[in-house]
């Protein structure tokens, strides 16, 4: 079986320390996390963990049921790239006499859809997001002109057929009900909140 | 409510009240509430408040004062294998912290429920390198089922709640919950505990879906040699009667685990031996000739597989399991049961159809005949002068009629222990099976016997792993536990010589050990003991050890260079198990 990119999404209580014990399962195995990002979900208290790997299937299905198996995780998911709609966010430092002076750069980025942040006398710093290939080409083209500072953010995706965590939540919490069931505003207004 | 902090005012029916306690009160009203009644621990400065408070507790909560932190966590697992309970260890922060992973790490493996109460430095202090300071929260994050730090009095009421709620249900496993020492000490209203019996984001036991239950059956009632292997899930899971009617309605060959030893009688009809390295001939062969496999509450360790891709590939595998984790994890399975296997156990047996294995039951009664005539007849009557460790096990069965609860350390006294040791009741077997930790035995056994009082507790050790926690022996002086220690020593680390011998042409390096004179360390704890070397003496010392109204220690000095056979060997199918 070979290895793709796999993106991992866990829904998880928002507890101390997950994110150690979340790594562990990786790094035990010897395996990279190649991006990680956290935010709060759709619900209200539930976080939600966006994690890019390169494995096979197998691998990842065996590695979403150990994470599944920790007591703040609520569930697991993974899916291939052609299954989610993901996003990736890119800053550059550029030098601001480069940028004013050769003014391919600014078609450069007009192309690749960037914004400017930031625009000192010595340096300008724009902003891009989308997929990786889109903000690897761009960081090699600006390379060219003497690009000072460059970061990317971690993934953040959507998966494309999914309802969220709302009904999974409600399902959990009709087959064993919580003495503490978090009310959020939307909870049940699925329909009101997603369009896809 | 606990009666303890209800107040009675003019004959009035105890109305709950809220009362100020400190952090430590709270901590051991929990642990009433959770009916504890048995702690294992040692205490030290970032957990005196914990034990200044257990000073007016002595009546309802028994301390167990161990001599090493370990030694708490083991007997807390010995504890845990024989009542069925939760075991349940206070420890120091730092060092008496850290002494625990081992601990934990074999816990975990081994699906143990223990709680683990770890003090920990003041709140303001953590993370400043403060004396005896230790992050025990990510140091023990890999080896627990949860662990948390509790940093205000206010936490302890639902995170003792959560800890014994995660240890006990689902699959069972070790939890940690660190206090830190201002949490101990601080006052707070509390108003009562309430034992926890949800969390949302924890599911301990799967859905069982009939689907798969109706597939399972389908196959079993197809199976011409249908072939079982149980592991200490049936234990856990409580399903002992259910796992016996499920065999016996189609009169299923079924093998055990070495953590599934005592979950079916020894000597029961379908009992077909043990499975793995040193397991008996007939079940690894089989293994490989079956067509259905039967794996219930059992993890498909490696050292019962042998080599993965040479294991039962003419098999179609069902797997009875409560983790999900665990299916498909090392055996591809056909059908997947998840559950309590005392649940999902008697819907398959109300699903199969009356059925008679008997020609392919004696196929694996033909291969044992085998194996006692290779293996089995020279370890248990041996010719030779020395004596060996399989009829030191003999004898003791003879003597206990096999209803002792025996505990073992780790190494070759371990794997002939769980051979030739009989068991007629469930949680009578009490082993480190997935750490292969030295060092469990004795404390394993003191806490077996806490454990199961009434019972006689044999503690089976070698020379080495004794050495490593023998220091216990004062816990046994000071408590009294009545466990017979039975050292089995033939000066060496015996496996790994054994391993050096066969694989590493007999380069001995450093297996040779030479001990103290146990008798006499023995003598110095006040506990009674010999040491015997001749074959006369063995049925007559173990009477005495036995009849002894008191712990017990007997050496039995046994053969030096002998071997543990069969053996499946690394790298080797099971079914390529040597017999010499």
């Amino acid at each position: 079986m070979e290895k793709e990119e796999f993106t991992i999404t866990l829904y998880t209580e928002n507890s101390i320390g997950l994110i150690g014990r979340i790594a562990g399962i990786f790094s035990r195995r010897k395996i990279n996390i190649e991006s990680l990002n956290t935010s709060p979900s759709e619900v209200d208290g539930i976080h939600r963990f966006t994690l890019v790997i390169t494995e096979n299937e197998e691998v990842v299905r065996k590695l979403c049921r150990q994470l599944e198996k920790q007591i703040d995780v609520l569930k697991a998911y993974y899916n291939t790239d052609d299954e989610i709609v993901w996003q990736e966010q890119a800053l550059y430092k550029v030098p601001a006499d480069v940028v004013t002076e050769k003014v391919y750069v600014e078609r450069l980025l007009r192309q690749y859809g960037a914004s400017t942040v930031v625009i000192r006398q010595d340096y300008i710093v724009f902003e891009t997001a989308g997929h990786r290939e889109e903000i690897d080409r761009l960081t090699e083209e600006l390379n060219k002109y003497g690009l000072i500072e460059f970061v990317r953010g971690a993934r953040i995706a959507i998966i494309k057929n999914s309802a969220g965590i709302h009904d999974k939540v409600l399902q959990f919490e009709n087959r064993e009900p919580s003495p503490h069931l978090v009310e959020n505003e939307y909870l049940d207004q699925r329909d009101h909140v997603f369009t896809m | 409510m606990n009666t303890t902090l209800s107040k009675t005012e003019n004959n009035e029916t105890p109305q709950p009240e809220t009362v100020e306690i400190s952090g430590s009160k709270a901590l051991l009203e929990a642990l009433l509430a959770e009916n504890v009644d048995t702690v294992f621990g040692y205490p030290g400065g970032a957990i005196m408040p914990i034990y200044d408070a257990l000073y007016d507790y002595s009546e309802t909560l028994k301390h167990i004062l161990v001599r090493h932190e370990q030694g708490a966590i083991h007997a807390a697992q010995g504890f845990a294998r024989t009542s069925g309970k939760t075991g349940v260890v206070f420890a120091t922060s730092g060092p008496g912290a850290t002494n625990l992973v081992t601990g934990l790490a074999d816990a975990m493996i081994d699906s143990n429920p223990i709680v683990c109460i770890t003090g920990q430095v003041f709140a303001s202090l953590l993370g400043t390198d403060a004396f005896q300071e230790t992050d025990v929260i990510n140091i023990t994050t890999p080896v627990t089922k949860w662990n948390y730090q509790v940093t205000d009095a206010t936490e302890i009421p639902e995170a003792i709640a959560k800890a014994f709620h995660i240890a006990a249900t689902g699959r069972p496993g070790p939890v940690l919950i660190d206090i830190t020492k201002n949490a101990q000490l601080q006052l707070f209203a509390f108003e009562g505990y309430k034992k926890c019996s949800h969390i949302r984001s924890y599911r301990p036991e799967p859905e069982i879906r009939n689907e798969y239950i109706e597939r399972a059956a389908e196959l079993i009632n197809q199976a011409k040699k249908p072939f079982v292997v149980f592991g200490q899930g049936v234990i856990l899971g409580k399903a002992e009667e259910e796992f016996k009617a499920f065999i016996e309605k189609v009169n299923l060959p079924a093998a055990a685990t070495v953590m599934g030893l005592s979950a079916l009688p020894t000597d029961h009809q379908l009992h077909v031996g043990m499975l793995g390295m040193h397991g008996n001939y007939a079940p690894n062969v089989m293994t490989n000739e079956c067509d259905v496999l039967i794996a219930v509450g059992m993890r498909f360790d490696d050292r019962v597989t042998g080599r993965l891709d040479k294991y039962a590939k003419q098999a179609k595998v069902i797997h009875l399991d409560i983790d999900p984790a665990e299916i498909d994890k090392n055996v591809k399975t056909t059908v997947p049961v998840w559950g309590n296997c005392k649940k999902t156990l008697p819907m398959l047996t109300a699903l199969l159809k009356e059925n008679d294995h008997s020609y392919w039951l004696q196929q694996f009664r033909e291969l044992e005949k085998e194996e006692v005539k290779e293996v089995i007849q020279n370890e248990l009557n041996p010719v030779t002068d020395t004596m060996t460790m399989g009829e030191v096990i003999k004898v003791l069965n003879d003597l206990t009629n096999g209803d002792a609860i025996i505990a073992t350390d780790v190494g070759q006294h371990q794997m002939v222990s769980c051979r030739y040791a009989r068991f007629n009741n469930s949680k009578s077997s009490v082993t480190s099976g997935g750490l292969g930790t030295m060092g469990f035995g004795l404390p394993a056994a003191i806490g077996a016997w806490y454990g199961a009082p009434e019972k006689t507790v044999v503690a089976i050790i070698g020379d080495g792993g004794f050495q490593m926690t023998l220091q216990e022996l004062g816990t046994i002086m000071q408590f009294g536990a009545k466990v017979k220690i039975l050292i089995l020593n033939n000066e060496f680390l015996g496996m790994v010589r054994q391993w050096q011998q066969l694989f590493h042409d007999r380069r001995y390096s450093f297996v040779n050990i030479t001990s103290p004179d146990f008798v006499a360390v023995a003598k110095g704890y006040y506990i009674e003991g010999q040491r015997i070397s001749e074959r006369k003496d063995l049925k007559t010392a173990l009477e005495t050890m036995l009849s002894h109204d008191g712990a017990y220690l007997l050496e039995v000095m046994v053969g030096k260079e002998n071997n543990v056979f069969p053996m499946v060997t690394q790298g080797s199918s099971v079914s390529e198990i040597r017999l010499k």
